[in-house]
């Protein structure tokens, strides 16, 4: 018995160790939080909570169901798979009530050239213009119809 | 747009991982080396080095505390560094280093450091007064049995837990190199022998640092100089170095002949943005120059006072150099483009949170600790404490 005697000192070591790692945890089990790993690698809890958040977008079907219009010159063109949204912005509010709120009509001379502008890192078969030289300044759709368009037959006017 | 050549893609402009993110396998690589140099000594038996054995330990827990800090500073949310732990994933590198990190700082150093010095903080937990009477109280667990026995036992628990250790270490160290080795977006990172590299590359510094702060230190005390043991740790510091030195040449001779896509603008970096840290500071004054100075204290009778001094200036060389090739591989890896077709610039900060003046605050934090540590737990073999004789 008096090796574990003289090794007593190795014990409180080790007791310490034990400890911490009971502290991490007890830490863990008030910290993680209850649905973490419910579904993967995060916490459960967030999937509802996310699906809970008001939407924002109403999604293509619902412009089409009132603004035909747009519709009829928009499937042929070469935006027939560009969102109203992706350029309106949001309006679910607006397709809700459309009374309620009136979607401002975007300024094309700085929409276009988010997807337009020259860059070294787009395709090179997608159109693309160094906006100064080709527009100077004016917006694009004095020449093209935004929601078809190109300039040829079923382009602008 | 300024500091930038060619065609960069819009994220690969701005460097995220910055000069703290250079120092921090630096300092990581400083633990493992000067832990491997003590080890020398307990596992290898090379009594010649026994003087540096206990200034290494205290060496490498000093680097140990702060190597994380870093990492913190980086962080844009610090306070969720801990989730690494409590929720860590097994794809994640850097939470698998979290757990090999705190195994490393509690199971292998503070213990190893506990165990050899427990006879001393018996011992000054009876002598000492005050406060470091408490501290010292503190430190021995509530257990004064220093019998020869219970002493006999540490010493071989100690072995133990050094042999344990010397993985560890590797493990430590060689995981930072994992880290980046194992990015295969980056082809100036991703590198089975990048581990490895870092491995050698962090025996090199710690052994370094060590030697220098050895001599350093014992000048400051008015001591004589161990020429056995400063002899000793500059041909191990030779020996690592001519190995480190192989495998980075075999790494650059590997990229040359395979000469991938990636090749072309890695090797226009490196003559040009990367030329003055990689070739000049790396190469030439950090890896060729020490490496001739060591040569020359191998193979050539060289005067005692002529050793000293080449020693510190091979040394100090030899960190500056380290530091560099943990620049180049750090920032140089942030400084080309995937597309390989154009080069951004790297500019240091002073006063942000990952500044310059952060970078040598947290250069110069592991040697307070150090004193601090010193102070607390003398090192010294040639003044160690007599039995019953006053601490303070």
């Amino acid at each position: 018995m008096s090796f574990f005697k003289d090794a007593g000192h190795l014990f409180r070591f080790v007791g310490i160790f034990v400890l911490l790692f009971i502290i991490f945890l007890v830490a863990r089990g008030y910290v993680v939080p209850k649905s973490f790993g419910q579904y993967g690698h995060y916490r459960g809890a967030a999937m509802g909570e996310i699906a809970a958040h008001p939407l924002h977008f109403a999604g293509h079907q619902a412009c089409e169901t009132c603004h035909v219009d747009v519709q009829d010159v928009k499937k042929n063109g070469k935006h027939a798979h560009v969102n109203c949204e992706a350029c309106h912005g949001p309006l679910a509010k607006h397709a809700d009530d459309p009374a309620s709120m009136t979607p401002t009509k975007p300024d094309t001379a700085t929409l276009c050239v988010r997807c337009h502008a020259a860059s070294a890192a787009r395709p090179k078969n997608f159109p693309q213009v160094q906006a100064e030289e080709h527009s100077t300044g004016l917006p694009c759709e004095t020449c093209h119809q935004p929601h078809s368009p190109a300039m040829t037959a079923g382009g602008a006017k | 747009m300024s500091g930038v050549e060619g065609y960069m893609y819009p994220n690969e402009v701005t460097l995220y991982w910055s000069v703290l993110i250079v120092l921090y396998p630096y300092i990581t690589g400083l633990v493992a080396g000067a832990f491997i140099l003590a080890s020398l000594e307990r596992v290898f038996n090379v009594t010649a080095v026994k003087p540096t054995y206990r200034l290494a330990l205290l060496t490498a827990l000093s680097f140990l505390i702060v190597a994380p800090l870093p990492l913190q500073f980086h962080l844009g949310h610090p306070e969720r560094s801990p989730e690494m732990y409590f929720t860590p994933h097994s794809t994640s590198a850097m939470a698998m280093f979290g757990y090999v990190y705190l195994w490393y700082l509690m199971a292998v150093l503070t213990f190893e450091i506990w165990l050899d010095y427990r006879r001393e903080i018996v011992l000054m937990s009876q002598t000492s007064k005050g406060l470091m009477r408490v501290i010292y109280k503190v430190m021995t667990l509530g257990s004064s049995n220093i019998s020869p026995r219970a002493l006999h036992i540490d010493e071989r628990v100690s072995w133990v837990v050094t042999l344990v250790g010397i993985p560890s270490a590797f493990l430590l160290h060689g995981y930072v190199g994992f880290i980046f080795g194992s990015i295969k977006a980056n082809p100036w990172w991703s590198s089975p022998l990048m581990p490895v590299v870092f491995i050698f590359s962090a025996m090199v510094s710690g052994i370094a640092c060590v030697m220098v702060l050895y001599m350093a230190v014992t000048k400051l005390r008015g001591k004589k100089i161990d020429m056995r043991c400063v002899d000793t740790i500059g041909m191990y510091l030779f020996y690592t170095f001519i190995i480190d030195f192989s495998l980075e040449m075999l790494d650059l001779i590997h990229r040359i002949y395979e000469a991938d896509e990636s090749f072309r603008s890695l090797d226009f970096m490196v003559h040009t943005k990367l030329y003055f840290s990689q070739i000049v500071v790396q190469i030439g004054l950090g890896t060729v120059t020490p490496l001739l100075l060591l040569a020359l204290t191998q193979m050539v009778r060289l005067p005692e006072i002529v050793r000293k001094r080449m020693y510190v200036v091979a040394g100090a060389l030899t960190l500056i150099g380290i530091f560099a090739m943990r620049w180049n591989v750090v920032i140089g890896g942030q400084l080309f483009s995937k597309s390989f077709l154009g080069y951004t610039t790297y500019k240091m900060a002073l006063v942000t949170k990952e500044g310059l003046l952060v970078a040598v605050g947290l250069t110069l934090l592991p040697l307070a600790i150090l004193w601090v540590l010193v102070k607390l737990l003398p090192p010294w073999t040639d003044e160690r404490a007599p039995e019953g004789a006053a601490a303070d």
